[in-house]
């Protein structure tokens, strides 16, 4: 392996454009296959809504006055040519011009963005505690490896894992707002209400982390540099913050990556337990009705979230990996 | 290696030294492993004898016997786990929903095996071009939650059973084409795969013969790995109110249904939310230990 790009004491070391080149290669590579990935979503949304019919049939309320019908025909291209079509599906995706809502003819776009923010305040609050809750009970269980707390937190995390969200809520709801009273069961008046449904949805995370942390941290502890830093007189805290954590955050990285999908897919069914107002609840309530242009806003919404919070775990990896950007042999 | 390996003077590696250690690890069953595997063979006992072992008919209303508790807590009525709002028994509905949530989980399973193992091996055989594209389509799965893909479906054609277990099948379809892809390509450059092509088999019999049969202990393992999640996309779904329909009943349908009666009938809740907790919690400890001591490479 060759030298760090900066040598110890911060100066450059040598084949700086060399390497800087391979980063800007590294991340361009992953940025078409992100817009990859997006093409093949919105491809597949064509595809399916072309197989259900006449997508002004199924994207206009079924009391669409005509003009509006027939001014939606031909932005749409709906009498062209199918490749026509697929070209115009792109273009009338990125002019944000998706249908209109079927329960009370808004624009479709306009009503999935105005539930939004609830969902991110729930889902960046259950990140939060994930990470929060995830990564100290991990590296705590593998510094207690093998004895009670280790194992009793291991046997915690798979339960927790293993459990439907909607049973833990359930559960909680049933603890919380039923038995002890302190917390209201649904609904988002009042930072109270965000209690219950962000643990129901951090705490499944946390779980996932913890445990990748925890063999991540224990994998790190048995090497030989940290053995040296703590006979050259480092405390264990120390050990830990300066050698392990860094070394052991490749393999946690991939691992939040994974989180945010189970935090994404797990808020569905967390908003509905919890009558949350966000997308998630909008989701269910549009394919219940069948109501298609919200729910094919919301599809490729989440997507496009998806799909970038992959990027900057992809991107994030190849910062905090030397590795990766040290030799251009292992950049793929 | 272990003391009667040693005993009976097999060398590690041996197909009879492989045996012998997956039998010894048998042995060594963990005690959560044991009852894990217990509570699935009971589980998959009450879906087998469902309508002799249910007390009543799952859809069998009693208007007079509405929300009453459960015997087996003292109570005096005829119902053991309590009658629901419609005056149906529980128990019943819930040995019931077992059944329904093991065979669409099982279907499901075997579904996405068998997609995921075409897809994997078609990826394999053809390399180039093909294999980047299926490829590609693996990796826009695995990076997208699949609850949404499945409501995305569900909101396009509707509801209806077959759909729902076909959906149930696609859940986790990618990774069985990652592994047998990977488990292909590796037999087709160094192993036995190249060595039968050299004597003229086909590839037709190279695969249905000789790398089906190979990789299958792999696939196993992978379906017991993917069983709780085709188990929790479906009571996910049905708990959403966009899977199993009424009056059919799901332990995600009987848990989104007692949410209504919480405060008064907890036990409506409680058995459902018990056998949902435990099944998903069995088929991880087991899928875990199963994998742990196979000697197969997953991802």
């Amino acid at each position: 392996m060759d030298t760090l790009p900066l040598q110890h004491d911060g100066r450059p070391g040598p084949h700086l454009g060399r390497r800087l080149a391979a980063l800007a290669r590294f991340c361009l590579l992953k940025l078409a296959r992100t817009l990859a990935t997006l093409w093949i979503v919105v491809t597949f949304t064509f595809v399916i809504l072309r197989l259900t019919g006449d997508p002004a049939l199924s994207l206009l309320p079924d009391n669409a006055p005509p003009d509006i019908a027939a001014a939606f025909r031909s932005r749409w291209g709906l009498d062209r040519p199918v490749w026509t079509q697929y070209a115009l599906y792109f273009r009338n995706m990125l002019d944000g011009n998706l249908g209109y809502s079927l329960a009370n003819g808004r624009d479709a776009v306009a009503v999935v963005l105005e539930r939004v923010p609830a969902t991110l305040r729930l889902t960046v609050s259950a990140f939060a505690l994930t990470l929060a809750v995830g990564l100290p009970v991990g590296v705590f269980a593998a510094l207690r490896h093998g004895r009670m707390a280790d194992r009793a937190l291991m046997m915690l995390a798979t339960v927790k894992y293993s459990l439907p969200n909607f049973v833990i809520g359930i559960g909680l709801i049933y603890a919380f707002a039923i038995w002890l009273r302190l917390l209201p069961s649904s609904g988002s008046a009042t930072a109270a209400h965000l209690i219950l449904p962000v643990v129901t949805l951090g705490l499944s995370g946390a779980a996932v982390i913890a445990r990748f942390t925890r063999s991540a941290a224990l994998e790190t502890l048995g090497q030989p540099y940290v053995r040296a830093a703590m006979a050259a007189g480092e405390t264990r805290t120390q050990a830990i913050v300066r050698h392990v954590l860094p070394n052991a955050a490749v393999p946690i990285l991939t691992v939040i990556g994974f989180t945010i999908g189970g935090l994404v897919g797990g808020s569905i069914i967390v908003e509905q337990v919890f009558a949350w107002p966000g997308i998630g609840r909008l989701l269910v309530d549009a394919v219940a009705v069948r109501d298609l242009a919200v729910a094919q806003v919301i599809v490729i919404l989440l997507a496009v979230a998806m799909v970038t919070a992959n990027l900057a775990i992809d991107l994030a990896y190849g910062l905090v990996n030397p590795r990766f950007w040290n030799n251009d042999d292992d950049i793929r | 290696m272990t003391s009667a390996e040693t005993a009976a003077g097999t060398a590690p590696g041996t197909v009879a030294a492989n045996r012998r250690r997956k039998r010894s690890a048998f042995r060594s069953m963990p005690f959560s492993v044991c009852l894990g595997a217990c509570w699935m063979a009971l589980m998959f006992a009450a879906a087998i004898a469902a309508p002799w072992l249910a007390p009543y008919g799952y859809a069998e209303q009693q208007p007079l016997l509405r929300l009453k508790p459960p015997a087996l807590f003292g109570y005096e009525t005829p119902f053991w786990l309590g009658s629901d709002h419609l005056g149906r028994d529980v128990l019943s509905r819930v040995i019931h929903a077992i059944r329904l949530s093991i065979v669409i989980a099982v279907a499901g399973t075997l579904i996405g095996a068998c997609v995921g193992t075409a897809v994997g091996m078609l990826a394999a055989r053809l390399r180039g071009w093909w294999e980047e594209a299926l490829m590609m389509l693996v990796d826009v799965q695995a990076s997208l939650p699949f609850m949404i893909f499945a409501l995305t479906i569900v909101a396009f054609f509707g509801n209806n059973f077959w759909l729902l277990v076909i959906i149930v099948g696609l859940a986790g379809w990618e990774r069985y084409a990652r592994l047998v892809r990977g488990l292909v390509v590796e037999a087709e450059t160094t192993g036995y795969a190249a060595a039968l092509r050299a004597v003229g088999a086909d590839s037709w019999r190279i695969y249905r013969h000789h790398i089906l049969r190979n990789i299958t202990g792999a696939l196993l393992v992978q379906m017991t790995l993917n069983f709780p999640e085709t188990i929790m996309i479906e009571t996910g779904l049905s708990f959403l109110g966009l899977g199993v329909q009424p009056p059919l009943t799901s332990l995600g349908l009987l848990i989104s249904e007692s949410r209504n009666y919480i405060a008064i009938a907890w036990w409506i809740a409680l058995a459902p939310s018990i056998v949902a907790a435990f099944t998903t919690l069995s088929v991880c400890v087991v899928g875990d230990w199963l994998r742990d001591v196979s000697d197969v490479r997953l991802r």
